[in-house]
């Protein structure tokens, strides 16, 4: 089994495991990723996560498989939160199984790493002085905005 | 001018400028690139530096020709994890 899977529930772990489970392996590795407090010196009291689900699963899937294929992982599974998310709550999941210890290492840090960068799902952080912000979305908007500015200016 | 009609969805940020999910557009836009021009004039879109575009709910390139029917997607800067 190799797959993605997006979740608007909570994300319980010990189903998870199960599906990966296979004889011929000796090796499990996991990575959760929870919601934390701060992100860049700004309190953070909720995020929530947005997905464009059809590419999201199919990218999602495509990057499992290629994990297998790269570190020879025998099976893996990620699942991804999307909705409203308090601080502490579990974001993601990758489990891989594998032969041995190293290409489930390997195979887990390469599907988190990814996911991050491939797959169409969207952060919204609330921060506690009210305002709330896309994470990677604003500040490229702001540097945008001002290099629009400046280049007038320059003209 | 040929015209054809596209389904525009929109996610993030994109969605908050547009106010909308998503919507039937009737248009000239030719390639992703044009709509993209189109839909920034109408909603005054940011311009994020790594902007990417799907097209039937699969990445794509900003010069294929869309074809009426055509679902789009504008993919700014993802963050999951």
């Amino acid at each position: 089994m190799n797959l993605f899977k997006l979740s608007a529930e909570s994300l319980r772990p010990e189903n998870f495991r199960e599906h990966l489970r296979d004889p011929a392996c000796g090796g499990f590795s996991t990575f959760e990723g929870w919601v934390r407090n701060q992100n860049e010196g700004r309190e953070v009291m909720e995020l929530e996560y947005q997905a464009y689900e059809p590419l999201a699963v199919k990218e999602g899937c495509r990057i499992v498989a290629e994990a297998s294929q790269r570190y020879g992982s025998s099976k893996a599974l990620c699942v991804h939160r999307v909705g409203d998310l308090a601080i502490g709550e579990l974001a993601v999941w990758v489990g891989v199984s594998a032969p041995h210890r190293d290409a489930a290492f390997a195979a887990c840090r390469f599907i988190i790493d990814e996911v991050k960068h491939r797959v169409p799902i969207w952060k919204k952080e609330h921060y506690s002085d009210g305002n709330s912000g896309w994470v990677n979305c604003e500040a490229c908007a702001e540097q945008a905005a001002n290099s629009r500015v400046s280049s007038s200016r320059r003209a | 001018m040929a015209r054809r009609k596209l389904r525009i969805e929109y996610f993030a940020i994109l969605r908050e400028r547009a106010g909308v999910d998503c919507e039937e557009l009737d248009t000239e836009a030719s390639t992703p690139a044009e709509l993209f021009e189109e839909l920034s004039q109408r909603y005054a879109f940011p311009v994020p530096g790594q902007l990417k575009v799907a097209v039937n709910d699969e990445f794509s390139d900003w010069q294929t020709l869309l074809a009426d029917g055509d679902s789009v997607v504008f993919i700014p800067p993802v963050a999951g994890g």
